[in-house]
């Protein structure tokens, strides 16, 4: 830390700022950064972040990695809400590739990105509650995440980072299990976000410590990069599945919930109407991806050969198909050079992917647009001259991940 | 009507031929100009009442290490939220003076991207507030984004390169 002398505001009790270092391993921080904080009595007066102390490199290890390859890293960089990086890397390679998805599939998406942005949203709002004290709601609500992750399991086998689908679609069909859970999940969630609601947002205690505290105005946050619900709290609705609709989101019918302030209570219930929202596109979703009947609703990819891994059946008995996954797993597939950026709307805002191909099997250069990363920065001017607990409600309302901060 | 041909004709009106290598790949209006420019042509796209690209939607670099005094590029991507069109502005940069004017008075979001691009490639933030390393160790003396980086670690003896199929 660098050696400040801040000079206290007059009729200050304190003689200097106290250090407080918050983190890196806090029970207040989600994840790991740190936050050196120079307090004059309770009130902050600088906060310095470091961030960094999960970078696992994946720019560099992607440029080494089939594109395929290059789903698990996605995964973990919002980890709350893996499913949303999938298949925002694989609407990233489909732009690249020029394959176009049939409409179940994107349907199918739709489900599952809807679904990983109410896990992703039920976590950063159950928390903000543990952090004002109400540990209640956040081990209520966690039985309905176990059953959203037990739909991610039906799909693709695992829960929380799931590497799910593949380019061009899913690697397998939903089966009769997943729409089960679906319909179950559809029925019950919304009484118990109703609960849940009951118990915060209207609760004297949690109003208080949350109105007026890490306000951030629109202008600000626009300069600042801000994206997804910690912006259109601060009033500006800029929405990535609205302003470029990708997989089939213009079919649908929701609502961009704004905020007016940018404070911590704005963006509560920007989340949690973000979740009402989200519920009412899957629920679409379900009825649009069972109005495929017969052979339809055995579509689950796109008809691309050189690129989508056939089945394995197929690879031991048809001379084609072996020679369609020899080429593919050994990279001898057209992948054409050129440069795209695509984004979709993840938990926190923006995640964009900046992928530049020359023709091998693995990129040459991706970047990985965080959204978390960029409104991080203007932790220390939302903090500034709020309390130390202020501050903490401030941090974990901002909903940051640490995988997608520092990827 | 803003779309990619009027924002390419009111550039070249502005900087007749300092802004070259127009494309749209995939749909996207990609430029560069030379890298002294950068805050002019920035600062042009955000005042601009009719183009309004006032949003910096990601900063980052590449390095070309074949193309002799243009090794590094910086890339601005940057967004019209309210037109919705997005412009891909790239400067580039010979690896052994690395110097590009900082973005960080136009855009507070350019302050921890520049950091970033500082950490993998080393290009020096001409004006930066804090340019210090962001994701890797501050002790670290080289660049690891950069192509001639290994990936891995190359005095490791314990893993066998016949057996990792490399």
């Amino acid at each position: 830390m660098t050696e400040q002398h801040i000079k206290l505001p007059e009729g200050s009790i304190e003689k200097t700022t106290t250090t407080l270092n918050l983190g890196p391993t806090h029970p207040a921080t989600h994840g790991v950064f740190q936050n050196i904080l120079a307090l004059d009595g309770e009130r902050i007066v600088s906060a310095e972040q470091t961030v960094g102390y999960i970078h696992r490199a994946f720019e560099k290890i992607a440029e080494r990695r089939p594109l395929y390859q290059i789903t698990p890293l996605t995964d973990r960089l919002n980890y709350c809400s893996s499913p949303i990086n999938n298949m925002g890397w694989h609407l990233v390679c489909e732009k690249l590739l020029r394959i176009k998805t049939p409409k179940r599939v994107d349907y199918m998406r739709v489900i599952i990105m809807e679904l990983a942005r109410i896990s992703d949203h039920l976590i950063c709002n159950s928390v903000v509650g543990v952090d004002s004290g109400a540990f209640t709601g956040f081990l209520y609500v966690m039985q309905y995440r176990e059953l959203i992750y037990e739909i991610y399991e039906e799909i693709c086998g695992s829960r929380l980072t799931t590497n799910m689908g593949r380019i061009g679609g899913f690697e397998r069909n939903f089966n009769a299990t997943v729409f089960e859970k679906l319909e179950k999940f559809l029925k019950e969630y919304p009484g118990v976000l109703r609960e849940f609601e009951n118990l915060l947002t209207r609760n004297r205690i949690f109003m208080d410590r949350t109105i007026g505290t890490g306000g951030i105005s629109a202008e600000r946050a626009l300069n600042y990069g801000f994206t997804g619900p910690n912006l259109r709290a601060a009033g500006v609705d800029y929405d990535v599945r609205v302003h470029t609709p990708y997989s089939s989101y213009e079919d649908f019918d929701f609502a961009i919930p704004v905020g007016k302030t940018g404070d911590t209570y704005d963006r509560f219930l920007v989340r949690n109407h973000e979740m009402w929202e989200s519920l009412k596109i899957v629920e679409q979703a379900y009825r649009k991806v069972q109005e495929f009947k017969g052979a339809d609703a055995e579509v689950y990819h796109a008809d691309v050969p050189e690129y989508f891994l056939p089945k394995k059946s197929d690879v031991y008995t048809k001379m084609e198909a072996l020679i369609w996954h020899f080429k593919i797993v050994m990279g001898e597939t057209e992948i054409p050079p050129g440069e795209v950026y695509s984004s979709v709307e993840g938990g926190n805002g923006e995640l964009g992917f900046y992928l530049i191909s020359d023709g091998g099997r693995a990129p040459y250069r991706l970047h990985f647009r965080r959204p978390c990363f960029i409104y991080y920065q203007a932790y220390s001017e939302m903090t500034m001259g709020s309390m130390l607990s202020d501050a903490v409600l401030t941090m974990s309302s901002l909903n940051l991940i640490a995988g997608e901060m520092d990827a | 009507m803003l779309d990619n041909g009027y924002i390419k004709q009111r550039l070249t009106e502005q900087f007749t031929d300092q802004v070259t290598g127009f494309d749209e790949p995939y749909g996207m209006l990609s430029f560069e100009s030379l890298k002294d420019l950068n805050l002019k042509v920035l600062q042009f796209l955000y005042d601009d009442p009719d183009l309004r690209f006032q949003f910096l939607t990601d900063l980052t670099a590449v390095h070309y290490p074949h193309q002799k005094r243009r090794e590094l590029a910086v890339v601005y991507h940057l967004h019209n939220l309210v037109d919705n069109i997005r412009i891909r502005y790239k400067v580039f940069t010979d690896i052994e003076n690395p110097d590009v004017f900082t973005a960080t008075k136009l855009f507070s979001s350019a302050n921890w991207m520049e950091r970033e691009t500082y950490d993998f490639y080393g290009i020096n933030f001409v004006g930066h507030p804090n340019l210090k390393r962001i994701l890797n160790v501050d002790e670290m003396n080289y660049f690891p984004m950069r192509k001639e980086f290994p990936l891995e670690d190359q005095t490791r003896i314990d893993k066998d390169d016949a057996m990792f199929g490399r």
